[in-house]
């Protein structure tokens, strides 16, 4: 499953797109964002199976424009820290 | 008190054909949403009774409430359903609820339900938020994307719209098409924005239907561009309260180039029916 957590408002599109094919739950992007916006969790969107998938804390999911800003200020997009972590190639920024 | 354009009838409903105390599996879903609240029983699968109302200011009433309006017409009590599953923004405040599962998952189970296991794509135009969800022929979903960031697109900006116009809500989208040619949509979907927009077109004398027209493309337009960034496979469907609304649906076919697939049921329950099938599955995993 793709899972796209963010949101589209006037100024762009903010998602950051977890695949749950490749996502094996191991939790290796958890430490290395500074802002502390990733969790691993229940997939909860395929209720009846019981696997865990990392995903976008509900707090930081109307904001992660901000809440990514700090490693958004490099310019090669594409290596921010939670994308260059997975080994799996399981998370994607939209911005 | 001013008529309340807005205001949408509130209803309940149950099966004839079926005789619940024959069945095996009474699950229910409830789905408190920002703007209306449902509830669904179902016995053994078969949709036996449900309820649509409005959410009130008070999470876990309106979640009784609507409970207690689908359980009206038939002599089922609450102690009679074997699961409840609790969905929606509110469902952290159904108190009876035996699980909570996300809304994306119980539209998508629904529209499978009720549209049939062709469904690929789904788009859930909700009170506040727009749900884009690519499922599989399983209703299992495969891709999704939520906006409930801005009320753009949504039921809650058609109602402003029926308030600022005097139209009832019932009527907007017949309406939207009375008129002498296709006007150019509202340049913003934003609610407020869209309302001083329309507020101006008024004072420049185009008559109600087609500042209606006007928006109903800016919201059908809104909609596709969430749907780009999922895709669009067939067959497509539209739930929620929206999908009765002519004016936005025929529009959305139109640019998108695809018929949305119809259905004899009603698509505002979508929510808490996937929640009720789901409780059934989750009821029968419990007895073995």
């Amino acid at each position: 499953m793709i899972a796209n957590f963010g949101y589209k408002d006037g100024s762009g599109e903010f998602f950051i797109t977890i695949d749950t094919d490749k996502c094996n739950g191991c939790g290796d992007c958890i430490p290395v964002c500074p802002a502390g916006v990733l969790e691993v969790r229940e997939n909860e969107f395929d209720p009846l199976a019981e696997d865990q998938m990392a995903a976008v804390k509900e707090e930081h999911r109307k904001k992660i424009k901000y809440s990514c800003a700090p490693c958004k200020s490099d310019k090669s997009s594409g290596s921010e820290p939670c994308i260059s972590v997975c080994e799996l190639n399981a998370i994607t920024h939209s911005w | 008190m001013a008529k309340e354009f807005w205001r949408w009838k509130e209803y309940n409903w149950k099966s004839e054909d079926i005789d619940w105390k024959g069945g095996t599996t009474i699950s229910a879903g409830v789905d408190v949403g920002s703007v209306s609240s449902q509830s669904v029983i179902l016995v053994d699968g078969e949709l036996f009774a449900y309820s649509n109302m409005r959410t009130g200011s008070d999470s876990p009433m309106s979640a009784q409430n609507a409970m207690n309006w689908a359980l009206e017409k038939t002599d089922m009590k609450l102690e009679n359903i074997h699961y409840v599953v609790g969905t929606g923004y509110g469902r952290v405040n159904v108190p009876f609820a035996n699980k909570t599962i996300t809304e994306i998952a119980c539209h998508a189970r629904g529209a499978n339900f009720m549209y049939g296991n062709t469904v690929r794509t789904l788009i859930d135009m909700g009170g506040q938020d727009c749900k884009a969800i690519q499922c599989d022929e399983k209703g299992k979903v495969v891709n999704f994307l939520m906006n409930d960031k801005c009320a753009a697109g949504t039921g809650r900006g058609m109602e402003v719209f029926a308030d600022l116009l005097s139209l009832s809500i019932e009527e907007v989208g017949e309406l939207s098409f009375q008129i002498d040619e296709e006007p150019e949509p509202v340049s913003s979907t934003c609610v407020i924005f869209a309302k001083s927009e329309a507020t101006r077109l008024l004072r420049d004398g185009w008559p109600k239907n087609k500042v209606l027209a006007a928006y109903s493309s800016a919201m059908a337009h809104r909609v596709v561009t969430l749907l780009e960034r999922i895709g669009i496979q067939k067959d497509f469907a539209i739930t929620g309260g929206i999908a009765k609304n002519i004016g936005v649906v025929n529009r959305l076919q139109k640019e998108i180039g695809i018929e949305t697939l119809k259905t004899d049921y009603d698509t505002q329950i979508a929510g808490a029916l996937g929640a009720a099938l789901f409780g059934k599955v989750l009821a029968e995993k419990a007895r073995k």
